[in-house]
């Protein structure tokens, strides 16, 4: 039913169902022979089934996750969904294109920053929010080009490296923006910033509809759901159109890609423009979602964070990327139980589980690397690139600049 | 006048300390091409490696006279940094010699973030201050103050980078070094121990952080975990300034470097009629390295990489 090649295409022809189910981190994995749990096999032979399933789960899951754990934990659940709307993005540029971007998260500062402009006291602006999101979106999305524009003749090391640079230049200016003329109020951050507000309904505040409070995390959930959604329509109708099989062939061969008559420089804009367009859409969200932001949440280690994101869950893998932004969000939370445990057992806390948090961190892109480099849920093509035997990781490894340079 | 010959001294004294990082980022770029994002963790860790030794000594002994107690934690923390340094390319970039570029520059990352937050854990989140031990007194020349201890790092600095010089045109183990970083094959073939020479310069790379770890807390005073992570971007954006891989590049490029971060810091204010500060410092390493990578990516000296596009 859901062959790779004819997945995408089944989708939109036939309605949803298949897809979306093989899209969900819970999901079969895309081209794989599907895991058949006994009892459940009328799931698979009647996905439209799957699919209402699997919908009634996502609706419900703020409901059961705050029910269960707290409603802590549906705001960690929002940011599962900001991470994976990020890393969706991130994925086009180093996933599809194999462009290296370690400065992704001056897109989604941009996004989040426009946003606090144009809706929040600070120049007295309150633009909709319909109108100031995709403005937000198009504004990094302009950046992406910028960055690009220069970066063209660099790849690998040297691509790391600039867009590095190009995101603590972004942060410098953050932090100090704020004299002669006060534009980003400087360390301390802008606040106040205007909560989501779509047909008259505020995110701000509680809902209450039909005898239930629905307090304004949950209603944020079901806005970056819907948004995650499209946007993982839209990067999977990308890989398989024209402009994203160019951007596999520039990944694997720039020169041959150039023979065949791609036009690299247009492809290479257009993939950080695309990928800073998504980074910018997110960061958006989370300055209306948390209503403060401060050069602190766009740091060096963010965008890394969003990188690793997607090379755990495997790089260019839809499935994977989103596995990846899920736990890579849950652990660190998770983790902070470690606090608690230590008190029951110990009875203080020895060793500070924020403290712990990046050790662990570290130790696991290390040991990820050695052990598993195609990451969890690898894509096929990218697997059989790390795999490394054959000439294509020589390859990669060869030339720093295409031979136009 | 003043100002301009101040910042230069500053910027001379600056630049020397990047130096000596940017060299041990080179050389394994010479040699591996990655970049070994864990380099400034290791200069951090040389800083922190030293301090802790010298309180233990003041400790001890205040009596001590404050040139051998700072001798002393050199002494320990180089040996400590050859380790870590031997350990990291062990560990995390051995295993990965044939995999892809991706793969060894995330575990560099990786162990950038281990040695940052393990030093966090050991020496905590406060800045660990360096004892007012070295000489201090300044001496001025044509209006500029320079201290003893400026004075001190930059002949150090300048003698160390002679004597590495030495080491990789005069020496044996030099030879076998440049003869790797050409070809790590054809150097195999005529009998060089590929991995040991790797392992020797990660080491050497590793014991120049070390000093360079310690003079650069003497010189501000104090000592941070987080302070390797900016002088690395620093050192890397010099060796790049300099020519990636070339070894006299990057003594160039952090000297360049330095002077260019202190003109412009010292500077900026005036130029850009006082919309933008002395606080942008950070910021020049950036546009120096984008601006020659995008315009002249061999850097100042380099040839090596001009050769391979």
């Amino acid at each position: 039913m859901c062959s790779p090649s004819s997945c995408l295409s089944a989708c939109w022809c036939s309605g949803p169902p298949a897809c979306w189910a093989s899209a969900s981190p819970t999901g079969p994995r895309r081209g794989r022979a599907v895991l058949r749990v006994p009892g459940l096999a009328f799931l698979y032979s009647r996905p439209g089934l799957a699919f209402v399933l699997l919908a009634v789960l996502l609706a419900a899951l703020p409901f059961m996750v705050g029910g269960g754990l707290g409603n802590s934990w549906v705001r960690v659940l929002d940011f599962v969904l900001l991470y994976m709307l990020m890393a969706i993005g991130l994925n086009i540029v180093v996933g599809y294109a194999g462009l290296l971007d370690l400065g992704y998260i001056a897109f989604y500062a941009l996004g989040a920053y426009f946003y606090a402009w144009l809706a929040s006291p600070h120049f007295g602006l309150h633009l909709p929010f319909w109108m100031v999101l995709p403005m937000g979106a198009a504004f990094a999305g302009l950046f992406g080009v910028l960055l690009g524009a220069p970066t063209l003749r660099l790849r690998g090391d040297y691509l790391a490296i600039v867009t590095l640079g190009f995101g603590e230049i972004i942060r410098i200016f953050m932090n100090n923006l704020n004299a002669p003329f006060n534009l980003t109020n400087g360390p301390q951050g802008m606040n106040l910033i205007d909560p989501v507000k779509l047909a008259g309904v505020s995110f701000g505040k509680p809902l209450h509809v039909l005898g239930m409070t629905v307090p304004p995390t949950y209603l944020y959930y079901y806005l970056f759901l819907a948004l995650t959604l499209l946007a993982i329509g839209v990067a999977m109708r990308l890989q398989d159109s024209r402009v994203g099989r160019a951007w596999a062939a520039l990944r694997e061969d720039e020169i041959a890609a150039a023979a065949m008559g791609i036009n690299t420089r247009n492809t290479k804009l257009l993939a950080f423009a695309m990928g800073a367009t998504f980074g910018g859409l997110a960061g958006g969200l989370f300055a209306a979602f948390q209503g403060f932001i401060s050069p602190e949440s766009f740091t060096l280690w963010e965008s890394i964070l969003v990188l690793c994101m997607i090379v755990l869950g495997g790089m260019g893998n839809i499935a994977g990327v989103l596995l990846g932004a899920a736990l890579l969000t849950i652990i660190p939370e998770a983790l902070r139980y470690l606090g608690d445990l230590q008190r029951a057992t110990i009875g203080h806390v020895v060793v500070d589980p924020a403290d712990l948090r990046m050790l662990l961190f570290g130790v696991a892109l290390v040991s990820m690397m050695l052990f598993r480099p195609s990451g969890l849920m690898p894509s096929r093509q990218r697997k059989r690139e790390l795999a490394a035997e054959d000439g294509v990781a020589e390859q990669e490894r060869a030339d720093l600049y295409d031979s136009r340079a | 006048m003043e100002i301009f010959t101040q910042q230069l001294i500053n910027g001379l004294v600056l630049g020397s300390i990047y130096a000596l990082v940017a060299l041990g980022y080179t050389m394994v770029y010479g040699i591996l091409e990655l970049i070994n994002f864990a380099h400034g963790e290791v200069t951090m860790i040389g800083a922190m490696v030293a301090l802790t030794v010298i309180g233990a000594l003041v400790g001890l002994n205040p009596e001590l006279p404050g040139l051998i107690v700072v001798l002393g934690g050199v002494l320990v923390a180089i040996p400590a940094c050859m380790a870590l340094g031997f350990a990291i390319e062990k560990v995390a970039y051995r295993p990965l010699r044939h995999a892809p570029r991706l793969a060894p520059l995330i575990t560099a990352i990786g162990m950038s973030i281990i040695l940052q937050n393990a030093a966090m854990l050991i020496w905590g989140r406060q800045y660990v201050s360096f004892p007012p031990l070295l000489p201090q007194e300044r001496h001025e020349i044509l209006g500029a103050h320079i201290t003893d201890l400026q004075i001190f790092i930059v002949v150090l600095s300048f003698a160390i980078m002679g004597g590495l010089w030495l080491l990789v045109e005069r020496t044996r183990l030099g030879r076998a070094m440049r003869a790797t970083a050409q070809s790590k094959e054809v150097a195999q073939l005529m009998g060089v121990n590929v991995d040991r020479i790797i392992s020797a310069t990660f080491i050497i790379g590793s014991a120049l952080a070390a000093i360079a770890g310690v003079m650069v807390s003497a010189y501000y005073g104090l000592a941070h975990y987080y302070m390797g992570f900016m002088l690395g971007l620093k050192a890397f954006s010099a060796a790049v300034l300099g020519g990636i891989g070339n070894i006299a590049g990057a003594m160039l490029g952090g000297l360049l470097l330095g002077v260019i971060e202190a003109l412009g810091a010292g500077y900026i204010g005036d130029i850009t009629g006082g919309f933008l500060g002395s606080h942008y410092q950070d910021v020049f390493a950036f546009f120096v390295l984008i601006g020659v990578l995008v315009f002249r990516p061999s850097g100042l000296l380099g040839e090596r990489v001009a050769n391979r596009a």
